[in-house]
């Protein structure tokens, strides 16, 4: 079975103005004007198999959503090549058109003064949604994401929270076989996250469709996504599983420790760095070569009530895995 | 390779040989209708507005009249009582039939709104969704103008009812028949005109300088301010080669008999044909202007 995914040195360039700063630069721009070219994807490759969900990771225009407005057919790449469920994105056909969605976290797709139950129907038309299927699946996705009293409340009076599951409803009503979301939990609050990752996991699992998410956190990415793809400045640094990711990038691991009588012992930087100690709770960050001979060391030499060993957070991780790339080639920092 | 379906997947059919939707013209048409009923439910949401701007647009149409009642005075002061033969009536009935015309071709906010959206990524919703954005943009007009005329129905009314004695005698089935149209086909030409200025948005990102320009043009050269027969005949020359006759001085002359009838089809076909031109030019515009397009915005 043909990927659903498939890219192949897929690269976009953007040719971006470069404004020097005060009033004479400006007036001087009306005559001649600089301009950068910026790669903001670089001979990217991958492919998605039919019902994956990967996450896309990266920092700030590292190429996450260039990437998903390529995929989708926004723009059209510089060079390389794209297919999704056959297509070309960018040739834009109805058929294709048909088969995906794009959510933008940042971007308000439904009509606004409206009650979102008319921009449902505007998708029904427009995607020539059977009646029936129609309804069935309305009701059915305003149940999963417990929104039903309010579809027939104008869209500019819902919550951040409200307008976004109506947006991934509005996404979702002509079953698309590709959901590509970019930042669906952004500005979210922690409830409201909980609830769209419960549903994206729940649905994603029940329709078996493809997804590719982006986000800036990283819990969305842990409870939803098997597989992830990490860029950083257009280019692909890691494909595989979280799991990998810690293997490859995490040189650390993090031992929590409480010391019996609320007590620190004397010399316990030789084991590697102190990350906190509020007493009695102490934390060490141990490379994790020395892992086992650390935690054998703690245990015979100190009176220790309760250990435990915790991957170091992947936020943590993935910034220093930035930085360090940065370092390496002698760039500045983020 | 893209137009051909996987045999095992069922994935693509994206030739549209085998696209169910490639002939579906009742689902087209349903699509048309829904969107085009969605425009109008947004349009009456702001009603207050609604009624304030109508009314506000007809201020100065009732000043227009006073300022060529005046202009007129002068003239009977000098006992000249038309100027390049049209009569104080016949000006008043020129005026308003030329903003019957402008109620059509005017597109307030198109140009801009389309510039916008492109510069802010509102457009990315029409690219990722399977409908034509120049249709889409149509229905979303033609609502918009129904709902004004629908408001705007009553003081227009009033308007012509008072100057009801400034018009000739109602004319001839053919002429009413060929002012029709040519409303119909200054609506479509309005709009192009102003969606292609919006499409240039791809390229500038801000048009509302193009916009100002575009706005003295019309207001010069459809026949807005003076009726275009007044200019010079040198001039006219130019002004007929291009379309903004269409937009208000045709029509109207239409209605007043002013266009020869051997030229009348003649000229509806040109005014047709600047309709084909300018679409094609929109469409031209839109597939190139997309290939520049950066999907800024989020």
């Amino acid at each position: 079975m043909p990927p659903v995914i498939e890219v192949e040195r897929l690269s976009r360039q953007f040719r971006v103005y470069r404004k020097h700063e005060g009033l004479v630069a400006s007036l001087r721009s009306l005559f001649h004007r600089e301009y950068t070219l910026v790669q903001a994807v670089r001979e990217v490759s991958f492919r998605i198999e039919e019902g994956e969900m990967v996450g896309f990771l990266g920092p700030n225009g590292a190429g996450k959503t260039t990437t998903l407005k390529l995929l989708s057919g926004l723009i059209y790449p510089t060079s390389g090549t794209a297919r999704v469920l056959g297509h070309i994105p960018w040739k834009r056909e109805n058929s294709y058109r048909r088969q995906f969605s794009l959510v933008m976290g940042q971007k308000n797709q439904l009509w606004w003064d409206l009650p979102a139950q008319e921009s449902f129907r505007l998708h029904q038309a427009i995607y020539r949604i059977p009646a029936r299927e129609f309804e069935r699946r309305l009701e059915e996705l305003t149940d999963l994401l417990e929104v039903r009293r309010l579809v027939s409340q104008p869209v500019r009076e819902l919550s951040l929270g409200e307008r976004m599951r109506m947006e991934l409803i509005a996404s979702l009503l002509h079953h698309p076989r590709v959901l590509f979301l970019d930042e669906p939990t952004i500005g979210l609050d922690v409830v409201s996250q909980k609830q769209v990752q419960q549903f994206l996991k729940y649905y994603q699992q029940e329709q078996k469709i493809t997804v590719v998410l982006t986000s800036h956190y990283m819990k969305d990415v842990e409870a939803l996504c098997k597989r992830v793809i990490i860029i950083d400045e257009g280019e692909i640094r890691h494909d595989g599983s979280l799991g990998e990711v810690l293997d490859r990038f995490s040189r650390f691991k993090v031992l929590s420790l409480v010391f019996r009588n609320g007590v620190i012992p004397e010399g316990l930087v030789r084991y590697g760095e102190l990350l906190q100690a509020d007493l009695p709770y102490v934390k060490l960050k141990v490379d994790r070569e020395r892992i086992s001979e650390v935690l054998g060391r703690l245990l015979s030499q100190h009176e220790v009530d309760d250990i435990t060993v915790h991957d170091r957070p992947l936020e943590d991780v993935f910034a220093e895995m930035f930085e360090s790339h940065r370092k390496s080639k002698g760039g500045p920092g983020p | 390779m893209s137009g051909q379906a996987d045999q095992a997947t069922g994935l693509a059919v994206s030739d549209g040989i085998t696209d169910p939707w490639r002939n579906d013209w009742r689902g087209a048409a349903q699509t048309a209708w829904v969107v085009f009923k969605t425009c109008l439910e947004e349009r009456l949401v702001y009603r207050g507005d609604f009624f304030f701007s109508t009314f506000v647009r007809f201020l100065p149409i009732v000043t227009q009249i006073f300022l060529w009642y005046q202009v007129y005075q002068v003239g009977l002061d000098s006992q000249i009582s038309s100027l390049n033969g049209y009569s104080y009536e016949d000006m008043v009935a020129y005026y308003l039939l030329a903003m019957v015309a402008r109620a059509f071709s005017s597109m307030p906010g198109l140009a801009g709104g389309i510039a916008l959206d492109i510069r802010d990524g509102g457009i990315k919703k029409y690219l990722l969704q399977p409908i034509d954005l120049l249709g889409y943009l149509f229905w979303h007009r033609l609502a918009h103008k129904l709902v004004y005329y629908f408001i705007a129905a009553v003081p227009f009314a009033v308007v012509f009812w008072l100057c009801g004695d400034f018009f000739p005698p109602f004319p001839p089935l053919e002429i009413w028949i060929a002012f029709w149209l040519s409303l119909l086909l200054s609506f479509l030409i309005g709009f192009l005109l102003e969606a292609l200025l919006g499409l240039i948005g791809f390229w500038f990102l801000e048009v509302s300088s193009l916009l100002f320009v575009y706005m003295m043009l019309n207001y010069f050269l459809s026949g807005q301010m003076i009726p275009l027969d007044w200019l010079p005949g040198s001039v006219t020359m130019w002004v007929n080669w291009l379309p903004f006759k269409y937009l208000a001085f045709f029509p109207a002359a239409v209605y007043l008999q002013k266009i020869p009838s051997l030229n009348l089809w003649w000229e509806l076909g040109v005014q047709a044909l600047w309709v084909v031109l300018l679409l094609q030019a929109n469409r031209l515009a839109l597939r190139h202007g997309l290939k520049r397009y950066g999907a800024y915005g989020g």
